[in-house]
């Protein structure tokens, strides 16, 4: 009936590697992982980065999603308040995430698997103590073993995903709807 | 599969070595052959040099010889290669957005060790990209006219360079100074380096030229307050703070500077440093551009008690410049491109205490000292203590502030070199006896080295060793009276105790002390130290990362003049290619509103800065809107979609990220 | 004479509303039970199980089941009634979305039968009994169904044809849904049956909307005696309006109370609670963290205020169990 979703293939030494995804804004926290990568600092290997414009584009379906599909931690990266390329974005940010943090301690998700940190164009040093910093409070929360139970629908219809948008230039606009219910 | 109406998705995959920047850590060849496998994955290479025309050209005849409908470039940074990847799609015919790059470099391959971690990480990320790039729908960039008119703040320089540059290119600037007058800092040096020509000889020429010129608008005494818009499509706005003089009618025959009710200058004077006072009203130095006197509110006996005889109204008679009820009056301006020409402070050695400044009257900064030796400084040119005699010995501290864990890392590159220029024209003044202590000899320009030279065969004396401390504090009759300045000298290795009679302090460049606010207000970003951020240290040093905001000069870092001249032309000359192109290409990662949709709840509205949203919902301003995506996410209907970061994309690259394969 | 079509009822983890709103649809009902044949029907009709079992596959023409499922019976009958029916209609918001039985998700299995079988103050059961699927009584052997350790909605065990969405529908909803479902034109499968936009559309108060809805605090609703006339919303309550489907003509906003979602997300949406914390927060007036945390502590129970109908549904679908939290 349950979907074990994070249970990895066997690791041979079974050690348990946090997977954490992190959502950086275009304008800091992104450029700041590139700076730490041209400065050849080293950190750990357990994010993955998704790129956005603006860290106010962090949907909080994005970060239940994520740990729905299996991610240990979720990492949010950003301007300083202040400095957002946007001006506020970064404010909406902010006060989603306070809110969303509660709601996942309600729902048993430690508060140390989901982080936002402000880092700058100039702050590599600061994504680097941060990222691994995280991935050994994640790694001693240990792994998420979330359970979801996949719905009958999606696997009827032989895939999980809903209807693609269609290749020819003559798509026009319209969204690819998400699971209907 | 996924296979959808009108044909299945085609995906090129391609992965870069980067020479071995990516290949020595990242299993490219595993990486090729496990995207071959992905499910929707027609070709999949890798290549050493994919930004390279054969890397690009490798594509192109995928994409005609294959059918491919998308493509993923494992490379180096997007914010590198993204618009090169995105043309050579486009030359192949498809639409430059069927692309997703992933960043394989600067996020794996020099950040990670173990080769293993890093290639299974790499393999995410592809895998990732190539889900997502199925949903890419065809996108174009929006294009928006240009304003030819261009703004350059600040007046140094390279402000100066930058304005006559545009204004002979036939484009209107306004040059905003906060100072009465334009020249910066240059004005104030007597020579400059190393072919000691006279500053002021080579800077009058071009101030006077940009007071005159036909296409500048020359706005001294003022600042840039607000800055709205986007690239090609500037809105600012200009506050001119009073000086209560008429500008049209004032000519700078200063006889109300002479009638002044002050017989003698009261307020430290700013250009002279504080080494000589000057009177309310003033003009700032002989050579300024707008030939104007200013009156300071703060020292003028009319403002604080209004009860003045106002010398200076009589004075100026029939012309009647004077109006002492002006107000501080705005302007706003349209343009297109902005050019950030700021300049520097020099750091305040009182942050270093056991260097004497303040406490030792003949300890000297090297700024203060260019304004001695300037023949039309408060010494006439006369290199004098503080007591009115001309000093026999003179100390030279290099690296104040600079190279320091305790203050600034950096060093600040022209510090050596006017330390040298310093200690050539003490000697020549003054024939004292002259010591620079240094760390290290920085003479890396045209002629540097051949300078330094010449000081060497000129007698003065160079003891490499960082000066511990400068006291009073005699320890045998010889010093008595003198300063003491304690180095080590690290090549004979002892450490000295040299008595002089003057300490020039040579204090470094640091950023102006309202860096932060300034950047904030035309929203670009600082480095770590506080200079401005340019887009790419080597192959864009004047752009920023906001289009239509270039820097130039020593806001960006220290440099010297040469530097400033020409980064001045070069940011010039990148705001003439944006406007002369006509149009600017925008990102098309703009919102939009479905509105069978939207039910109007008004959530999305006073989310957006840009008020890009109708205050009834439902419709977003595609030319205000910035694309940052914050109405997107809070949208509780989820009737707004991002172009390019649709939730069912960024869903997409989520999935595949933790997908186990 | 052809046989008229066969329609079935059944109820899982339900309140029994969702069988009164078909009764809610007055005298259509017996225009409805004239054109059809009602084979199963438990809070109505004298059908058994064995009855529906005895008929062919898909010899129903749509089976309308309402509730959530938490017991294997609950899980059986589910596949009964999709294995003899052409489409199965999710009916009412548990059924759709896991309901408010739904919000059980957040307390283990242990802790739920502590709660009823051990704690109460009226309970004597000094020997911590719990009722076991099998027993015996009386010296029959007893087979009770499994009490599961999650709810589930009815579309994460079996395959559903449609929804009608609503706490319990409402009966404008429930006709066009009829109506629909007898027309020509069969809408896609997986669709619900109601309008895609959301309840703002057709609030009575939706012309009060302030242009800039912004909070210092939340209230909730027994600490105010909100105004009749002006949005809910705009008064600090929290009204899941914005972030609910509508088409229930908001009976609710019209009692005087504030939208609690029962429609549940519209089409763009897949996780109805986040994307209402999304807007709410968004709108929260203060910048600083302390402010902020000041203001949500307003919201003493995020997930039963976003998600009262919706959690099953929901992302995470349930809190993360104790045995998964340990290292």
């Amino acid at each position: 009936m349950l979907n074990r979703r994070t249970i990895p293939p066997e690791v041979p030494g079974g050690a348990f590697e946090p997977r954490i995804i992190a959502f950086f804004c275009n304008w800091c926290t992104y450029l700041a992982a590139d700076l730490a990568g041209t400065s050849r600092m080293k950190y750990a290997p357990n994010i993955r980065v998704i790129r956005l414009m603006c860290s106010g584009r962090v949907d909080p379906q994005f970060v239940l999603k994520a740990f729905a599909e299996g991610a240990d931690g979720v990492l949010i990266g950003g301007c300083h308040p202040g400095d957002c390329h946007y001006q506020e974005g970064n404010y909406k940010t902010l006060r989603r995430y306070l809110l969303l943090k509660r709601m996942l301690v309600q729902m048993g998700i430690e508060e140390d698997r989901f982080r936002l940190e402000w880092i700058s164009a100039a702050e590599a040093d600061h994504l680097r103590v941060a990222v691994n910093d995280m991935v050994e409070k994640v790694r001693a929360l240990g792994p998420m073993n979330i359970e979801v139970v996949k719905s009958i629908q999606a696997d009827a219809a032989g895939g999980e995903l809903p209807e693609l948008v269609p290749l020819t230039e003559l798509s026009g606009g319209q969204e690819a709807p998400v699971h209907a219910r | 599969m996924h296979s959808n109406g009108n044909g299945s998705c085609r995906v090129g995959v391609y992965i870069c070595h980067c020479g071995t920047n990516i290949a020595s850590v990242v299993n490219v060849a595993a990486l090729a052959d496990y995207a071959k496998q992905l499910p929707g994955v027609a070709v999949a290479r890798d290549y050493k040099y994919m930004c390279s025309d054969p890397g690009q050209e490798l594509i192109v005849q995928d994409i005609k010889e294959h059918g491919l409908n998308r493509v993923v470039v494992a490379a180096c940074s997007p914010l590198l290669h993204e618009p090169t990847f995105r043309r050579a799609i486009a030359r192949a015919g498809l639409n430059p957005f069927f692309l997703q790059v992933v960043n394989v470099r600067e996020h794996v391959s020099w950040v990670h060790v173990d080769k293993g971690e890093a290639t299974a990480k790499a393999k995410d990320l592809i895998r990732a990209a190539v889900r997502r790039v199925f949903l890419h729908k065809p996108l174009d960039k929006r294009k928006v006219s240009i304003n030819p008119n261009v703004l350059v703040v600040g007046g140094g320089i390279a402000g100066i360079h930058a304005a006559l540059t545009l204004a002979d290119a036939g484009k209107h600037v306004y040059l905003v100074e906060r100072d009465p007058s334009i020249g910066g800092h240059m004005a104030m040096f007597d020579k400059t380096f190393p072919t000691l020509d006279c500053a002021a000889c080579i800077l009058t020429p071009k101030m006077t030229q940009v007071g005159c010129h036909p296409n500048i608008s020359l706005w001294t005494y003022s600042e840039v307050v607000a800055v709205d818009g986007y690239v090609g499509n500037y809105k600012v706005k200009v506050k001119h703070k009073p000086r209560y003089i008429i500008d049209d009618l004032c000519i700078g025959c200063q006889e109300c500077v002479t009638a002044c009710v002050f017989k003698q200058g009261k307020t430290a004077d700013e250009f002279n440093v504080g080494l000589s006072k000057r009177k309310p009203v003033y003009l700032p130095f002989p050579q300024a551009v707008p030939q104007k006197v200013v009156i300071d509110p703060e020292a003028c006996i009319e403002f604080k008690s209004g009860k003045c005889k106002k010398t200076c109204i009589e004075a100026c008679g029939d012309r009647a410049a004077i109006d002492l009820h002006q107000k501080e009056s705005f302007d706003e301006i349209d343009v297109g491109a902005i050019v950030l020409a700021t300049g520097f402070q020099t750091f305040d050695p009182v942050r270093k205490p056991y260097l004497g400044y303040g406490k030792y009257p003949n300890i000297y900064t090297s700024l203060e000292v260019e304004r001695l030796v300037n023949a039309s400084g408060p010494t006439s040119g006369e290199l004098l203590l503080r007591d009115g005699k001309p000093p026999q010995s003179v100390g030279i501290v290099h690296c104040v502030g600079s190279r320091d864990a305790n203050t600034n890392r950096w060093c600040s590159k022209v510090c050596c070199m006017y330390s040298l220029k310093l200690a050539h024209l003490v000697k020549e003044r003054t024939g004292a006896e002259v010591y620079n202590f240094y760390i290290d000899m920085r003479t890396p320009g045209k002629g540097y080295e051949e300078f330094y030279d010449r000081l060497l065969d000129e007698g003065v004396h160079f003891i490499r060793g960082r000066v511990a401390e400068v006291s009073d504090w005699a320890v045998d009759p010889s010093e008595e009276g003198k300063l003491v300045i304690r180095a080590e000298d690290t090549l004979a290795g002892f450490v000295r105790r040299i008595p002089v009679d003057m300490v020039i302090l040579a204090v470094g460049l640091e950023p102006q002390a309202d860096a932060q606010q300034v950047r904030r207000l035309f929203n670009i970003s600082c480095a770590s130290e506080g200079w401005f951020l340019e887009r790419h240290p080597k192959l864009a040093p004047v752009n920023t990362f906001t289009e239509g905001v270039f820097i130039a000069g020593a806001c960006q870092g220290p440099r010297d003049i040469p530097e400033s001249v020409a980064q001045a032309g070069a940011a010039a000359a990148e705001a003439l290619a944006l406007i002369d192109a006509g149009m600017v290409e925008l990102e098309p990662y703009t919102a939009t509103v479905d509105e069978d949709a939207c039910c109007h709840c008004k959530v999305c509205v006073p989310l957006c800065p840009y008020s890009a949203i109708d205050p009834n919902g439902g419709k977003i301003n595609e030319v205000l809107c910035k694309g940052c995506g914050t109405c997107v996410a809070a949208c509780p209907s989820g009737a707004i979609r991002q172009n390019f970061f649709e939730d069912s994309e960024i869903e997409e690259e989520i999935e595949g990220l933790l997908a186990y394969a | 004479m052809p046989d008229k079509p066969k329609v079935a009822f059944y109820w899982c983890a339900s309140c029994g509303g969702c069988e009164e709103a078909v009764l809610e649809l007055d005298e259509k009902l017996l225009d409805v039970a004239a054109a059809v044949d009602i084979v199963f029907w438990p809070v109505a009709l004298d059908f058994k199980r064995k009855d529906v079992e005895a008929l062919p596959d898909k010899a129903i023409l749509a089976s309308f089941v309402n509730g959530a499922v938490r017991t294997s019976e609950q899980e059986e009958m589910a596949h009964l009634m999709r294995r003899k029916s052409q489409v199965l209609i999710a009916f009412g918001s548990c059924a759709q979305l896991g309901g408010i039985p739904g919000l059980a998700n957040l307390f283990r299995r242990e802790d739920i039968l502590s709660a009823v079988y051990f704690d109460p103050p009226s309970m004597v059961n000094p020997d911590h009994v719990l009722p076991t699927v099998f027993s015996r009584s009386n010296g029959d052997k007893l087979e009770l169904p499994v009490f599961q350790d999650r709810v589930r909605a009815l579309d994460q065990v079996v395959d559903v044809d449609y929804y009608i969405p609503g706490c319990p529908p409402k009966p404008k909803i429930v006709w066009s849904a009829v109506e629909t479902l007898l027309g020509a034109t069969l809408p896609p499968k997986g669709a619900v049956l109601a309008p895609e936009r959301a309840l703002c559309d057709e609030c009575p108060r939706k012309d009060t909307k302030p242009e800039k809805l912004s909070f210092t605090e939340f209230k909730r609703p027994h600490q105010v005696i909100a105004d009749e006339t002006i949005c809910l919303l705009a008064q600090g309550l929290i009204c899941m309006g914005p972030a609910t489907r509508g088409g229930c003509d908001a009976p609710c906003i019209q009692g005087n109370m504030p939208c609690t979602g029962c429609g549940g997300p519209t089409p763009h949406v897949r996780d109805q609670g986040a994307k209402m914390l999304s807007a709410l927060a968004s709108l929260i007036e203060a910048k600083e963290p302390e402010e902020i945390e000041r203001t949500l502590a307003t919201i003493p129970d995020p997930v039963g205020s976003f998600y009262r109908y919706s959690l099953p549904a929901s992302l995470l679908q349930a809190a993360r169990s104790e045995q998964n939290r340990a290292a």
